[in-house]
């Protein structure tokens, strides 16, 4: 009886929660709000997923209060967004088991109840942007969650987090301005708001200057929302300077969320044949993507601060993504598509553990990390997994994406764009190894502090780097829907 | 072709371009914000402005009405004017903590202070 209305619970539940956190104004409170509606939102989700890959045609549609598509807000769901929508709750609800000690430590008492209430506000808002089959409905969702990752980054403790907060919301503004300018220049020409019936009228239209001025404002304003570079200013302070709970949660979700926007609009919307075929989006993107790879992993070298430096990587696993994308082909989409699920993990478990180091010595730069290795053995071993990964190790996530990468690139017979991915992939190594070094072949100043993170951070951590390696193995779930949800991108019309 | 027969959308193209200068050229942050709400004030007229029809009145269905302008883009901007309403505040808001730590709104003076800490 209430499967037909999972769509709408799965905004409505974190939505609904994150006043009652308010009103209750309780830290304990709010943080058992919080916990039980990301997990509800987490199963949902697999339930979700489940019901998509069973459903005849794997699309669900769900008319918000009743009012039919197109005039009414219609939800969408198809094995895109609700893969996307999986690793967005799986992540908001490992973050927020983790949150406890970690939000603790580095939040103040009074303001705490309000930064879980935050912290609901974006979750709903992120699955909001996913779910959601109306191009105005992203706009709005879109912003609900950007406002609230700006007051989570500001709640970080040190005061250069308000600046980094305060040019995140100048930067967040205008993309989702650009974003809304193309939106409107859309309903100028066709008359709708809702994706599949623009999928329809847009064709038609493909000679049309409007619709290619929308096509360019989006494009620039969704690349600075997923911080393509050099649209990506914004995000090194803010991941540096938030909180540690807040720079996992967003560093596997916000950015990925927008990527899913960028896929969805131009492929879904505009459809495969004008979006690659005559505006040619894929060499457009390449040179960024390429760009972004070699720039992000290189100044992420330098970084004296880990979480920055983690912050300069995303930056380069950003690219990746996109660069899937831009090889424009349904192999491109899937290692696209499959990084954005593997880099949530890896990118997750290694700010978590940040997190923990965090909570131990109150610093995260590399000067604190001598001899971390026997100080903190557990956390520095989750850290190292996520690096892993991250260089594209064998048996981990990492190395799966990368895979399909180098197929796709092969595919097309760039065996030139093979090269430089494996190239940009030895510069990750060398900012693994970094950390590595100074945390595991330094000896440990005297009076460091010792001792490992509580068991509830520990756990999240290491639930995820023990996906990272999980789905590094069995790829049959991640590689298979990441396949049909290409599948259902590069088809068109879906 | 009439240049100046759909003048409103000059008076957009010009309030966007000059808040997303205002937003990029001024060191003050209020001042960014500012510039940020023209450049956003300029989103808003373009939506209006789709939205009329030529010798339409108001959207509301009574006798002798024929011809009424699109009600659509109004509703929508009346929605990212509360979108747009709330950024400025948070934005304000973390101007003024902004303030109470670093003493200044400066951009550069801000900058000089992150470098040093």
């Amino acid at each position: 009886m209430i499967l037909p209305h999972l769509p709408a619970l799965q905004i409505v539940v974190p939505l609904l929660a994150a006043p009652l956190c308010v009103v209750l104004r309780s830290s304990r409170a709010a943080y058992g709000i919080a916990f039980v509606a990301s997990w509800a939102a987490f199963a949902i989700a697999i339930l979700l997923l489940r019901a998509v890959l069973d459903a005849p045609g794997g699309v669900i549609s769900y008319a918000l209060g009743g009012w039919a598509p197109p005039w009414g807000i219609e939800y969408r769901v198809d094995a895109v967004n609700a893969y996307v929508l999986l690793i967005v709750s799986a992540i908001g609800a490992v973050v927020i088991a983790y949150a406890g000690p970690s939000v603790a430590k580095e939040v103040a008492e009074p303001k705490r109840y309000l930064f879980y209430t935050s912290y609901l506000l974006c979750l709903a808002g992120l699955l909001g942007v996913t779910i959601t089959g109306d191009a105005f409905n992203v706009f709005v969702l879109l912003e609900i969650s950007s406002l609230s990752s700006y007051i989570l980054i500001s709640t970080g403790s040190d005061r250069r987090a308000l600046t980094a907060a305060y040019r995140y919301l100048v930067f967040g503004t205008i993309g989702a301005t650009f974003y809304l300018i193309g939106v409107g220049l859309l309903y100028q020409v066709t008359g709708t708001l809702n994706m599949a019936d623009l999928a329809q009228r847009i064709p038609p239209l493909a000679a049309n200057r409007t619709v290619h001025v929308a096509f360019a404002f989006i494009a620039v304003g969704v690349a600075m929302k997923a911080a393509l570079f050099p649209l990506h200013i914004w995000l090194p302070n803010a991941y540096a300077y938030a909180p540690s709970v807040v720079s996992a949660f967003l560093a596997s979700t916000a950015t990925k969320v927008s990527i899913y926007v960028l896929l969805r609009i131009y492929l879904t919307v505009f459809g495969v044949e004008f979006a690659i075929g005559k505006m040619g989006v894929g060499y457009l993107f390449l040179p960024f993507a390429l760009a972004a790879m070699f720039v992000g992993s290189a100044v992420a070298i330098f970084q004296p601060d880990i979480k920055r430096m983690l912050a300069y990587s995303s930056i380069a696993q950003i690219g990746y993504m996109i660069l899937g994308f831009s090889i424009a082909t349904a192999l491109g989409v899937t290692a696209g598509i499959l990084h954005l699920f593997n880099h949530a993990l890896m990118k997750g478990s290694m700010f978590l553990a940040m997190g923990c180091v965090f909570w131990r010595t109150g610093a995260v730069s590399i000067d604190a990390m001598h001899g971390l290795g026997q100080r903190m053995p557990w956390t520095m071993a989750a850290f190292v997994g996520g690096g892993l990964g991250l260089i594209g190790v064998p048996l981990t996530a990492g190395f799966i994406s990368k895979w399909y990468l180098i197929m796709a690139a092969l595919e097309r017979g760039w065996w030139w764009l093979a090269a430089l991915i494996l190239l940009s992939s030895l510069l990750a190594i060398v900012y693994v190894w970094r950390v590595v070094e100074v945390a595991y072949f330094r000896p440990a100043p005297a009076g460091a502090p010792t001792g490992e993170a509580p068991l509830l951070m520990l756990l999240p951590t290491w639930a995820l780097v023990l996906a990272n390696v999980y789905f590094g193995i069995d790829t049959r779930v991640s590689v298979g829907v990441a396949e049909r949800a290409a599948a259902a991108l590069m088809g068109g019309g879906s | 072709m009439d240049w100046f027969g759909l003048y409103n959308y000059w008076i957009v193209v010009f309030l966007m371009i000059a808040g997303l200068y205002i937003v990029i050229a001024r060191g003050n942050l209020i001042k960014k914000l500012v510039g940020l709400n023209v450049f956003q004030a300029s989103v808003f007229l373009l939506y209006i402005t789709m939205g009329k029809v030529e010798g339409g009145t108001a959207p509301i269905i009574a006798e002798g009405i024929e011809v009424y302008s699109n009600p659509l883009p109004h509703v929508l901007i009346l929605t990212a004017i509360v979108v747009g309403v709330a950024t400025t505040a948070l934005g304000l808001a973390l101007i003024v903590r902004i303030n109470e730590e670093f003493g200044t709104i400066e951009e550069e003076d801000l900058e000089e202070q992150e470098r040093q800490t």
